[in-house]
């Protein structure tokens, strides 16, 4: 005899925009905005630490907020716009946040870098001059384990500048 | 405030083009804009999803396990089990590059045969069409336990009659098996000179007493393993791992396979501290793959990760130090208890060598234990067993200080180690900055710097960690353009990448950004052992410099070739061929790469070592400043710097971060981090949330010194960096908490309740002014 499992009530058809392109796909009510993301989606950019919303590796933004997507059910972005980190980057370059991790040897195993730039990015869309206390604030949320956060702090004050000026 | 360039203190003349520059690392683009693969993203056609049962118990037999239902569920492929792995022999070993394994525990460790050892120990894998079928499939199994009662703590598992884990563990007794049923697994000892004499004529001694508590690497990506076993016999697994090689020979020893039929393809890291040297679900992916025919992919929860994978063991450590009339260090005497986990390998070896490694002391004796309990098999974390007896000799140092009324810091100087001491495990010393760190940390500006305000209090504390050696490869292909492809067998998990590139350009006179690195997987280098022990930049990074001068003595033929003259009147200096006596004739390396193609083919050098173990190694100090809130018993960190030897700093940047994060981690271990457990065994905090590793909200910027002291043992003068800066932190801090506020912490972490409680010892709960 087989068992029918949880999952056979069905898919969901969620239509959305992912970094300025419209998607659509089908998931189950269980599955988070992260599992779609990254095993349906293939934006593996987005990483999972803890699936349970204490890491922020899985940091996106959603309609402009700042979410942990492992928190999120994905049917919940039907018609919200979602920008994960593969949407950081601009035409002619990397984002300056980007640079400036790169520049000031912010990451180390990197797993938490994309969730540290979306957050980060978030943080400056709507404080383009954070104190350095601010920026440990914002980013109490994020999870490194490798690097003691002072290269992130520093970068993210750096970028700061640059995106002012 | 920007810069984040630390300072440099070099002891060392040597100048270098590429060595000591800050180059971005090669990976860095895609891993600020998510292309870089790591374990987790492997994904592959037909690829199904694996979950694994784990024990809910601390300790029990397992009487009978039914996976009927579980395998009728639909979209649930596979149901695996111990049954499914080949029997071991009992006394099966296999080296791991680290030192030997009984392949019996590894295996036991991967699938419980009919015990569980540990709350979270591993029972049965399930392969399904999405992983929560796979959850759902977790649900039906049945397991009949027979519930076993547990020890969890080193001292309990140590009395006489407390319950046996294994029932055929034997003591080996300084080397010889005792035939006596225990959970000391084995007692070690260490002597120099004559330590009951030298106690007993000091002129004043002091002694301390820990207690330390399981903590975790807590890295952010959880442990991951997708592995597919094709029809023709061959396994490829796809795994986040410090050393494929290392997990290739686990995998052959647990599985009954040839390594030759087995491809570990190391995907990126996100961390490892020591966690990700063995293997977990590599082998039930393997199995799961084997009888499906599918790749199967799993990764661990963050439960599973705290549960199921090596805290560093908890312990209890004894520590007693004497002085002469001038404070001179005249004896020491350590007794040091491991909780290995599940199964014996503690790394308190290492504690024995680490724990009197900071000073000159002519008569020594360690007595060391490693002890099972039920708790997850241990395995390394960042100079393993060194941050455990720092805090106990670093508590002593301090109370000798007071005792003799000299600076503690003066009498860390007057004692440090120096090339030529003979350390308590019978090693010799080259030449060390153990001295040289303690004197940079005394003229810093922030040890200078006096520090004011209630409840204030600054501590200094010292640590070390080896450089283990061990065996690398490197391979090196020119391109015609002058770039240089170079392929290495050390996983990346901080930069080595990049300090392993400016090691190769360095030598050939190129920059960092003509050489193209990655990291090969078990078919495309040669054996390299594991990322850890301090040893990437040092032993691969020699290895990449050995692969140089192959490329050199090739290319140096070619130009002969060319210029039609014997080879000895080449020679070649700062990426340039020229011709001894005829100043005409010069080449540079990127001319003569676009010649190769005419002058016999490509050129490819390789370059692999095996250095010995315990050629310097390197010492961190800390300066820490903090403030103690009497009312809660907050602390709070005010400034921190770290001052720690790197012989020749490859990548400063890197360095700094290397000892930025081991800082951090050791703060951590310091003041919160922990595992709970009930008296029933159970982790009661294996959340990122309960278990509270420091966020950026709880520290101030890490200062750094780099000091640098030339390792004679290595090109470059090279010392690892990786791990001793993770040795000095609690003890600082807990110096510095005794000097704010007079409480004495002997146990770690250094919480709130325990610094109340403390205060309270010291009959103290009002302000005392910083000392
Ligand atoms: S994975 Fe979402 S917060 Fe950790
Ligand atoms: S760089 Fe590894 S967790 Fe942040």
């Amino acid at each position: 005899m087989i068992e029918r499992t949880l999952g056979d009530m069905g898919k969901i058809h969620v239509q959305c925009v992912i970094n300025g392109d419209e998607k659509e796909f089908l998931c189950e009510a269980r599955e988070s905005l992260l599992e779609v993301l990254r095993e349906g989606l293939g934006f593996t950019g987005t990483k999972e630490g803890c699936n349970d919303g204490n890491c922020g590796a899985c940091s996106v933004t959603l309609d402009g907020v700042l979410v942990d997507s492992c928190l999120v059910l994905a049917v919940e972005v039907q018609g919200r716009e979602i920008t994960t980190v593969e949407g950081l980057a601009i035409a002619d370059g990397l984002h300056p946040l980007q640079q400036k991790f790169l520049e000031h040897a912010s990451l180390q195993c990197g797993i938490c870098t994309p969730g540290f730039l979306v957050a980060s990015k978030a943080l400056l869309d709507q404080n383009p001059d954070p104190t350095e206390h601010q920026v440990r604030h914002w980013l109490a949320g994020n999870l490194c384990r490798c690097t003691g956060y002072d290269k992130i702090v520093r970068a993210v004050l750096d970028a700061a500048e640059t995106v002012r000026s | 405030m920007l810069s984040s360039h630390g300072e440099i203190r070099s002891f060392g003349d040597e100048k270098y083009k590429v060595v000591g520059t800050r180059p971005i690392r090669h990976d860095g683009t895609d891993k600020v804009t998510g292309r870089a693969v790591y374990g987790g993203d492997t994904r592959l056609p037909g690829m199904l999803y694996g979950q694994v049962l784990r024990s809910p118990h601390a300790h029990a037999r397992i009487r009978s396990i039914d996976s009927s239902k579980a395998e009728a569920l639909d979209g649930v492929k596979s149901v695996v089990t111990a049954a499914d792995l080949p029997p071991t022999a009992s006394d099966e070993m296999v080296d791991l590059g680290e030192g030997p394994a009984r392949v019996k525990f590894m295996r036991d460790n991967i699938l419980a045969t009919d015990k569980v050892l540990y709350r979270g120990h591993a029972v049965a894998g399930v392969a399904a069409t999405s992983p929560h079928i796979a959850d759902e499939a977790l649900s039906l199994i049945e397991v009949d336990y027979e519930v076993l009662p547990p020890v969890v703590t080193v001292l309990e598992a140590m009395k006489e009659g407390a319950p046996l884990i294994h029932e055929d563990l034997t003591t080996m007794e300084l080397g010889e098996d005792t035939d006596k049923n225990s959970n000391i697994a084995s007692h070690m000892q260490h002597t120099l000179g004559d330590v009951e004499q030298a106690m007993a004529g000091a002129h004043l001694t002091a002694e301390f007493e820990v207690h330390t508590s399981s903590v975790h690497q807590g890295y952010i990506e959880p442990q991951n393993a997708t592995a597919f076993w094709n029809q023709d016999g061959m396994l490829t697994i796809w795994t986040s791992t410090q050393g494929a090689f290392t997990a290739q020979r686990q995998l052959g020893a647990i599985l009954g396979v040839p390594v030759a039929r087995i491809k570990v393809v190391p995907q990126e890291i996100g961390g490892g501290f020591g966690g990700k040297i063995p293997v977990y679900l590599e082998p039930v992916a393997s199995l799961l793959s084997r009888q499906t025919g599918h790749p199967v992919k799993l990764i661990m929860s963050r439960a599973d990760v705290f549960e199921a994978t090596g805290p560093t063991p908890g312990s209890y450590i004894r520590v007693t130090m004497g002085v002469d009339s001038s404070g001179k260090l005249v004896a020491a005497e350590a007794y040091i208890a491991f909780e290995a986990g599940g199964y014996p390998g503690s790394p308190v070896f290492a504690a024995a060598m680490c724990v009197f490694a900071c000073y000159d002391i002519p008569n020594c004796l360690v007595d060391f234990y490693d002890v099972v309990v039920n708790k997850p098999r241990s395995f390394a974390y960042r100079a393993p067993g060194s941050t455990h007896v720092a805090f106990a000799v670093e508590k002593v140092m301090d109370e000798l200080a007071a005792k003799l009324g000299v600076d503690a810091l003066e009498l860390r100087i007057q004692n440090a180690a120096t090339e030529g001491m003979r350390r308590s495990d019978g090693i010799v010393y080259p030449r060390i900055g153990c001295k040289e760190c303690l004197e940079v940390a005394r003229d810093h500006d922030h040890f200078k710097t006096p520090l004011e305000g209630p409840n204030r209090g600054r501590g200094v504390a010292v640590g070390y960690w080896f450089n283990i050696g061990f065996k690398s490869s490197v391979t090196a292909s020119v391109n015609n353009d002058g770039s240089v492809n170079l392929v290495e067998g050390s996983t990346d998990i901080g930069g080595t990448r990049t300090s392993i590139a400016m090691q190769f350009a360095e030598t050939l006179g190129l920059a960092a950004e003509d050489i193209n690195p990655s990291v090969g997987d078990t078919s495309a280098i040669g054996y390299t052992d594991v990322t850890g022990g301090s040893r990437v930049t040092y032993a691969t990074g020699w290895a990449a410099y050995e692969a140089a001068q192959d490329v050199k003595a090739q290319m140096l033929k070619r130009v002969a070739m060319v210029w039609e003259v014997e080879d000895d009147e080449v020679e070649f200096d700062d990426g340039v061929f020229r011709h001894k006596t005829d100043a005409s004739k010069s080449l540079n390396f990127k001319e003569l790469a676009a010649k190769l193609d005419d002058t016999g083919g490509p050129v490819v050098g390789n370059g692999s070592v095996d250095p010995a173990a315990g050629v310097g190694g390197s010492f961190c100090v800390n300066i820490v400043d903090l403030e103690v809130d009497p009312e809660t018993g907050k602390v709070d960190i005010l400034r921190f710097t770290a001052i720690q030897d790197a012989g020749k700093a490859i990548h400063p940047s890197y360095v700094e971060g290397q000892m930025q994060g081991g800082s951090v981690q050791g703060i951590g271990w310091g003041l919160n981090e922990e595992y709970f457990f009930t008296d029933e065994g159970r982790m009661a905090n294996s959340s990122f949330l309960d278990y509270r590793i420091p966020t950026t909200l709880d520290l101030p910027m890490i200062d750094t010194v780099i000091v640098e002291v030339p390792n004679p043992g290595h090109p470059f003068g090279v010392r690892g960096v990786g791990e001793a800066s993770i040795a000095p932190p609690p003890a600082a801090i807990a110096c510095a908490i005794k000097n704010a506020v007079g409480a004495q912490l002997c146990v770690l972490p250094m919480r709130p309740d325990r610094i109340l409680a403390a205060l309270d010892e010291a009959g103290d709960r009002v302000s005392v002014a910083a000392g």
